[in-house]
């Protein structure tokens, strides 16, 4: 059976709210051991799969299993096998953070002894040692979010859902929130991440599921996914908005390609095929055309232009009537 | 790293209920953590009653009338006991929904806990809650000339009467916190009022206009409120009405009935967050 290799499985799940439709046909594989990252905008379904996966909510069509048991037939032992770290870190702001580790691990049914020793290792092992009798309200954000890892960890999950882990917090707690991420995942967790966040998908998945409108649109590894749309591209920052639109001929000229223009940023970006070909072809024709250039170099695409190419939409639209978006404004 | 045994799930009920057990107690004392760690809820829990008793005892107690005679300070205390009782509600919704919004109903939900644990030690924590609120209240009311004249036998039956009310009431905070967001709790305080001033708690019924002394007649604090003044011995029973003949009976009653309707409400409302 398919769900023996596969830590996570999804079959045309469907899930409609009135006359909404959050989830459509939607599927997805997760192999044992692996980090899946769920790009998507807000209101695609992110959070909505991982609800079902995580036994709070019921789909109305197709199936789910976790660890290979149905997330609907079987719902003691899926939990039994998870840990869930929601949009908000889901800790009691009133205990300290050792406090929180014991009472969670209590209700995983450690006895107390066990519970005590197993949030201590915890702590240790998310940075949280020094911060252990404080109480989680006194917590930074990235703090909170560790802490909340940490309680989805109790019982070393073999499943690990993240929802958007790192949604409002700033670059440096982000970091520590990946790098704790990663130690699980070393460990041999496998993790669905759910994020808006481009650059966290490329940095954390081996597979990146992308979702629009309930349905996952394209899959693979960051890599493929980026070579599905055209390979590398070109990027000629100018030096001053005088030398811009020569250097769009120039560009469209050497690349064969319509460049994309960022007049502010004074910046052209185009795709290309031969890579060095492209390089100093760009850089001899910008000379003759006398066009002085700030910064001239080849990339990966982005991931936005990933999901641009896919959807004919940019991943950062925004539905504000979807709650994580104003969770964002608020946090 | 600590061996870790993945507990095994219950089998028999026995097992079950044990399970059920210590998870609401794990529960419980997170709620009476959070009451002692919370110093501005200790402190106004304690001069809440010494103001109520003050307001209605001395501010509006010395225009008050107790219908049929006697002190009013005696009638007070009951109804003060009583509204106690409601206010509890408020308190039980609030946490509810506060679990919720905070992602922690989330966990519970998506932990191999015992489902009837989590509300369980609810329960636990705000009865606690609640008699340590009525001992104050009684503490303030011996302070101010109240006294039960039928034994502390009587005396502790109408205090379980209304901590049967505060059970009951415990299923509709449940309920409510299911349904509403931590904004609508706050809230609560609105129609909570009211709902325990219409009734015996301040004013016999009999001194209201006809139909609001009907509807106070039948508000089920009335019934608790009167079967403990009945059980206590202090003036404003009996009533001239059947519902306050029956205040004992309806004071039992009532809590049942409540509990009937909103017990399974609220199991059905957490099974079903699920759709």
């Amino acid at each position: 059976m398919e769900a023996s290799t596969h830590a996570l499985m999804a079959e045309g799940l469907c899930k409609r709210y009135g006359d909404t439709t959050a989830l459509d046909g939607f599927d997805l594989a997760v192999r044992p051991g692996t980090v899946c990252g769920l790009l998507g905008p807000n209101g695609a379904g992110k959070t909505t799969a991982v609800r079902i996966f995580s036994t709070l909510l019921r789909a109305d069509g197709g199936r789910a299993t976790v660890a290979g048991f149905d997330v609907a037939r079987q719902a003691a032992q899926v939990r039994y096998r998870i840990g869930l770290a929601g949009q908000q870190p889901a800790v009691d702001e009133i205990l300290t953070g050792r406090e929180n580790l014991e009472m969670w691990g209590r209700l995983y049914r450690l006895d107390a002894r066990t519970a005590r020793r197993r949030a201590d290792e915890l702590l240790e092992r998310f940075g949280l040692s020094d911060a252990a009798g404080k109480r989680a309200k006194h917590y930074s954000g990235g703090m909170r979010r560790r802490l909340d890892l940490a309680a989805s960890f109790i019982l070393a999950p073999q499943v690990l859902f993240l929802d958007e882990p790192t949604t409002g917090l700033d670059p440096r707690n982000r970091n520590e929130v990946w790098k704790s991420v990663q130690a699980l995942v070393a460990a041999g967790t496998t993790v669905l991440l759910t994020t808006q966040y481009l650059e966290e998908a490329d940095r954390l998945a081996d597979q990146i599921a992308v979702i629009d409108s309930g349905r996952v649109i394209a899959e693979g590894t960051p890599g493929e996914l980026k070579s599905a749309i055209g390979g590398d591209r070109i990027d000629v920052v100018t030096r001053d908005a005088a030398g811009l639109a020569e250097a769009v001929r120039v560009i469209a000229q050497v690349t064969g390609a319509e460049p994309e223009t960022d007049p502010d940023a004074r910046r052209i970006s185009a795709p290309v095929r031969d890579r060095i070909g492209a390089l100093t072809g760009a850089a001899r024709e910008l000379a003759e055309a006398g066009v002085e250039v700030e910064d001239l170099a080849l990339r990966r695409p982005t991931l936005d232009e990933v999901f641009l190419h896919l959807t004919g939409h940019h991943a950062a639209a925004v539905d504000p009537a979807d709650p994580a978006g104003r969770q964002e404004v608020r946090a | 790293m600590t061996e870790l045994l993945v507990p095994a799930m219950p089998t028999t009920p026995l097992e079950r209920v044990r399970w059920a057990l210590s998870d609401g107690w794990v529960v419980a004392r997170r709620g009476l953590i959070h009451w002692v760690r919370n110093p501005v809820m200790v402190v106004y829990q304690l001069l809440w009653p010494i103001m109520m008793v003050m307001l209605f005892g001395y501010v509006f107690g010395s225009a008050m009338v107790v219908a049929g005679g006697g002190d009013y300070r005696e009638f007070l205390m009951p109804g003060l006991f009583g509204q106690t009782v409601m206010f509890g509600l408020a308190t039980t919704v609030m946490v509810m929904t506060t679990d919720a919004s905070q992602g922690v109903t989330d966990r519970f939900r998506s932990m191999p806990m015992s489902q009837s644990g989590v509300v369980l030690g609810r329960s636990f924590s705000d009865m606690v809650n609640s008699v340590l609120e009525l001992v104050i209240l009684v503490g303030c009311g011996l302070a101010v000339g109240w006294r039960w004249h039928h034994g502390f036998g009587k005396a502790l039956a109408a205090m379980g009467l209304l901590l049967l009310l505060r059970f009951a009431l415990i299923w509709v905070g449940i309920y409510l916190g299911l349904i509403v967001t931590p904004e609508a709790a706050a809230a609560a305080w609105a129609p909570l009022f009211p709902l325990t001033m219409i009734a015996n708690t301040f004013v016999s019924p009999s001194q209201m206009p006809g139909w609001l002394g009907l509807l106070a007649e039948w508000n089920p604090l009335s019934a608790t409120v009167g079967a403990c003044r009945e059980l206590f011995g202090n003036p404003g029973w009996p009533g001239e009405s059947w519902a306050a003949q029956h205040a004992v009976e309806l004071a039992i009653a009532w809590p049942v009935v409540i509990v009937a309707i909103f017990l399974p409400l609220s199991v059905r409302r957490y099974r079903r967050l699920d759709r």
